[in-house]
């Protein structure tokens, strides 16, 4: 079976997997980082989102293979020695999470939003979450979690 | 306490896992040698199963076994339905028999044929290619209109014309006079359009058999694992009550779908015996649409008598309601005692009458979601009334002012008494948010940007809190619907409340500790909340109907009264009081008159150690309650929902939605906001957005994916305004009504009034997309 190494989470970790193992499922199976979430079959609900060197990424459409020798950031490593990181403190603070699923995934877009965007509006937000379904919360506190993060992060 | 106590918007701590990654969702368990479960499903919408010839499947490599209908034949009864409808004959529901596996006859497109058990699921999958099943194709009817005519197939032959029951409420005598003298009559025939529930949690299942301890241990992604249990013992016959243990660990959503029992934790619990190792199934998103229960799925032809002054003089309702093809756990249930029990709306009506036909279809099961019922009532109630308005020309809030219930409690002809309410005041503070004076003004800016704009109401009620046990067995339940808690206080003063509630996304661990908080005047982060284990909390029915609150909470509350009862004695004991003489209030028991007090901890720990307690009292501290409703509660509220529609494309935006709801005592606002929120996203997404369709030529699923079923995005709902008026629920004695599904019930009413008032129609089917919505411009000319 062909060999994968990479960095997750800052640790190089590596394994064997299939041509046709997807990197959600190296994550969660191989890894036990069980964080990130398998919510759909068609690359639509985003609760698998991870950053593939610094940038968002679906891990369900991403092979395993084709991450080898690269930066991969679950939402095990967002928080910094033991520290939260805004984004994640801002879901808290405005309730932007119900039943936490797609919460992993939604919080990895939203960091990738802000990082590419800044100080986004709400407009703009609603747009850039089309890849990240919630039923729970209806959206309005994940935008204004959103918002508020976008002003406390770098 | 007041800052961690009721009405304090208090930080979730449930939230700490979730944003870290670290919650325990039934797939992210593994369990030592588990093996994998895939189901083989019918790609037929209807046929007959001639033979099924396993044996390469059971070959392939890594195969453990291979289970068909004709395997659990003799060892495990149907999948039930558990309340009894009674059709106007007084004969039963026609209940078709639903087996675990298919036995001789598959009915809908994702009926289960066979489980496959491997080493790992890949292995399993490709197995499941291997089996050869010859099915003799039969024609199917998907249609729920059509599955009665006399050339439909029939789906199961204890229901001729496919009807399970013809079922009918109120009086037809006192409503058919009511018509005759009506001034004049609204109309409509409506389409509540079926859904699918999508939780982003798929259903999952390990099963696993202990042989050493001839015990078995599910996990499962359920709203009610006692529940689960109960009906897998006493009814399906997989394993005595007393050797099941049921774990609902973090669950992603229910909303409903996650209620029942199903086939396939039926089936792994049973098979993980079969071949000595656990068996773990996680469905894939497009099993989810086939098999997890549909919802909604009425078609209704409905009417409003009114005077000429515009007061309603009756209403009735024809309504045929799809279960599609087997009986879902609850299914019966939804289109007649939580549907017809609501007609009567926020109004004072004085004769109502309703028939519901449940029908079976080639279609997956239907049962609860999200409303059930309920946001079919309203459709009905609302859609009636904004129309009349319209006919009659008279504004939509004031025909409504003119219809409202005023006296309490009030006795509807639909069974429903409602204890209390303010139905004026959520309308007018409704208005004021939604700057309803100048719609008119508002109307005519869109105009010059080529928009239409318009405006709909929603006053919606409900019937939640479920239920009061004799009430609902009268009805036909076969269960009762009270609720259960076990408050133990530690020797250091913490405490452990076991709730038979279960949180699959409402913050139950939360809440229910600020409820301790407040009555015992400790921190609600001294207050652990455990549920979802039946090894840990003695019985529960769960968590669904918006009863959490109303009817967990209240049986914490009985349990705390009892905690405090026996506190208080040794406290006086303690402080050598008389017992009335001792009074407790922020925690403190303090005895009247003087200077004396003793902190709650410091009794706790007197109770555990025990060295000087009264005559005749039991070391420890610790006691427990199940609480039996006497009665439904009644949130009820105004919704207004603005929208603009794109002349040249039909595209249709929600510009302002407005929800002013009466929940009576509110707990935690910050998370009853957040259910608010939620239920309008899903309304919204049933008018808009949402729709199940099913081919009528081959009864293909068509919509089996996210490619198809649209869910609502962010983009596609704007941030909402949310108020709340307070009548507090005079039932209990927390004067809680419940909030959970408020938003999914009135939403869809208030969308579709909007738009066809803005497109100047009387009707527009749901879901409203841009295609449809071109379309009605198109006939409207």
């Amino acid at each position: 079976m062909p060999k994968v190494s990479m960095t997750v989470n800052g640790r190089a970790v590596s394994g064997e997997v299939e041509g046709r193992t997807l990197l959600v499922e190296f994550l969660r199976e191989n890894l036990g980082l069980t964080g990130t979430h398998v919510g759909c079959d068609t690359s639509q609900c985003g609760a698998c989102v991870v950053h593939v060197d610094g940038k968002a990424v679906k891990a369900c459409t991403s092979l395993a293979l084709q991450n080898d020798g690269i930066d991969v950031t679950t939402i095990e490593g967002l928080a910094a020695n033991g520290k939260l990181h805004p984004m994640q403190e801002a879901f808290r603070t405005h309730h932007g999470l119900q039943c936490g699923f797609c919460t992993p995934g939604m919080i990895m877009s939203a960091v990738d939003i802000v990082n590419r965007l800044g100080k986004v509006d709400e407009a703009s937000i609603r747009k850039e979450l089309d890849g990240n379904i919630c039923r729970c919360t209806g959206y309005h506190n994940i935008v204004k979690a959103i918002e508020a993060a976008a002003q406390n992060m770098g | 306490m007041s800052d961690t106590g009721i009405g304090a918007r208090l930080e979730r701590k449930e939230d700490h896992r979730f944003i870290t990654g670290a919650g325990q969702y039934t797939d992210d368990i593994n369990v030592k040698n588990q093996a994998y479960g895939f189901f083989l499903l019918s790609p037929h919408a209807h046929a007959e199963i001639n033979g099924i010839d396993k044996s390469d499947a059971e070959a392939a490599s890594g195969v453990l076994a291979v289970f068909t209908g004709d395997d659990v034949e003799g060892e495990l009864g149907g999948l039930i339905c558990g309340w009894m409808i009674k059709c106007k004959d007084g004969s039963d529901m026609k209940a078709g028999g639903h087996p675990v596996l298919a036995q001789g006859k598959v009915r809908y497109v994702g009926d289960h044929v066979a489980l496959i058990v491997a080493d790992s699921l890949a292995e399993a999958k490709a197995a499941g290619e291997l089996i050869n099943v010859d099915y003799n194709v039969l024609e199917a009817c998907v249609e729920t209109g059509k599955t009665q005519d006399k050339e439909a197939p029939q789906i199961h032959d204890v229901a001729p014309n496919n009807l399970i029951y013809d079922w009918e409420i109120g009086d037809k005598a006192a409503t058919d006079a009511a018509f005759k003298e009506a001034a004049h009559v609204t109309s409509l025939d409506l389409v509540n359009n079926r859904l699918v529930p999508n939780a982003m949690e798929p259903r999952a299942a390990i099963g696993a058999y202990d042989a050493g301890q001839d015990a078995y241990t599910l996990h499962t992604t359920s709203q009610n694992p006692h529940v689960v249990r109960l009906v897998m013992s006493a009814f399906i016959g997989v394993a005595p009550e007393h050797k099941l243990r049921v774990i609902a660990p973090d669950v992603g959503g229910g909303f409903g779908s996650k209620i029942f029992i199903y086939a396939e934790e039926t089936a792994c619990i049973w098979a993980a015996k079969k071949v000595g190792r656990p068996i773990k199934w996680v469905a894939e998103r497009s099993q989810s649409f086939l098999n997890d229960a549909h919802g909604r799925d009425h078609v209704s032809h409905v009417e409003l008598a009114l005077n000429k002054d515009g007061k309603i003089l009756g209403l009735r309702a024809k309504t045929v309601a799809n279960l599609g093809a087997y009986m879902s756990t609850f299914s019966s249930s939804v289109p007649t005692y939580l549907y017809a029990t609501l007609l009567s709306g926020q109004y004072d009506i004085p004769a109502i009458y309703a028939e519901v036909d449940a029908v079976y279809t080639n279609t997956a099961p239907v049962d609860a979601y999200r409303g059930a019922g309920r946001p079919e009532a309203c459709y009905v109630v609302e859609r009636l009334m904004e129309t009349a308005a319209r006919e009659l020309k008279l504004d939509p809030a004031e025909i409504r002012t003119r219809n409202f219930v005023s006296e309490y409690p009030h006795q509807t002809p639909v069974i429903m008494a409602y204890d209390t309410g303010d139905f004026n005041a959520s309308l007018d503070k409704a208005l004021k948010m939604a700057d309803y004076k100048n719609i008119d003004k508002r109307k005519a800016a869109s105009a010059k940007k080529n928009k239409l704009r318009g405006v709909g109401f929603s006053t919606y009620i409900e019937a939640c809190g479920i239920a009061p046990s004799a009430a609902v067995g009268s009805l036909g339940a076969g269960v009762g619907l009270w609720e259960s808690a076990e408050i133990r206080v530690n020797p250091t003063g913490s405490v452990v409340v076991f709730t038979g509630s279960h949180s699959h996304g409402q913050g139950h661990e939360t809440t229910f500790a600020q409820l301790v908080s407040e009555r015992l005047g400790m921190p609600a982060d001294q207050v652990e909340i455990v549920h979802g284990d039946t090894e840990k909390v003695q019985f529960g029915m769960g968590t669904y109907g918006s009863r959490s609150a109303a009817v967990g909470m209240s049986a914490i509350n009985v349990g705390l009264a009892k905690v405090e009862a026996k506190a208080t004695a040794l406290a006086a004991h303690l402080m050598e009081a008389d017992g009335g003489d001792v009074e407790f209030k922020d925690g403190i028991f303090s005895v009247k008159a003087t200077n004396k007090s003793m902190a709650f901890g410091e009794v706790a720990l007197a109770a555990y150690i025990a060295h000087n307690l009264p005559e005749g009292m039991e070391p420890g501290l610790k006691d427990a309650a199940f609480y039996d409703p006497n009665n439904f509660t009644f949130p009820a509220g105004c919704h207004i929902c603005e929208v603009e529609i794109d002349k040249d494309t039909g595209v249709t935006e929600v510009v302002n939605y407005v929800a002013v709801d009466d929940f009576g005592t509110v707990i935690n606002p910050m998370i009853v906001e957040g259910q608010v929120h939620g239920g309008i996203a899903q309304g919204i997404g049933q008018a808009l957005t949402e729709a199940c369709v099913y081919d009528t030529d081959s009864g293909q699923l068509v919509t089996g994916s996210y490619m198809d079923y649209c869910m609502p995005r962010a983009d596609n709902v704007p941030s909402f305004e949310i108020g709340f008026t307070e009548t507090k629920c005079t039932s209990n004695e927390l004067g809680i009504k419940g909030c959970g599904e408020a938003g999914a019930i009135a939403a869809p009413a208030a969308v579709m009034n909007a738009i066809t008032d803005a497109l100047g129609v009387v009707d527009v089917p749901m879901p409203a997309t841009s295609q449809t919505v071109w379309q009605a411009m198109q006939a409207a000319g």
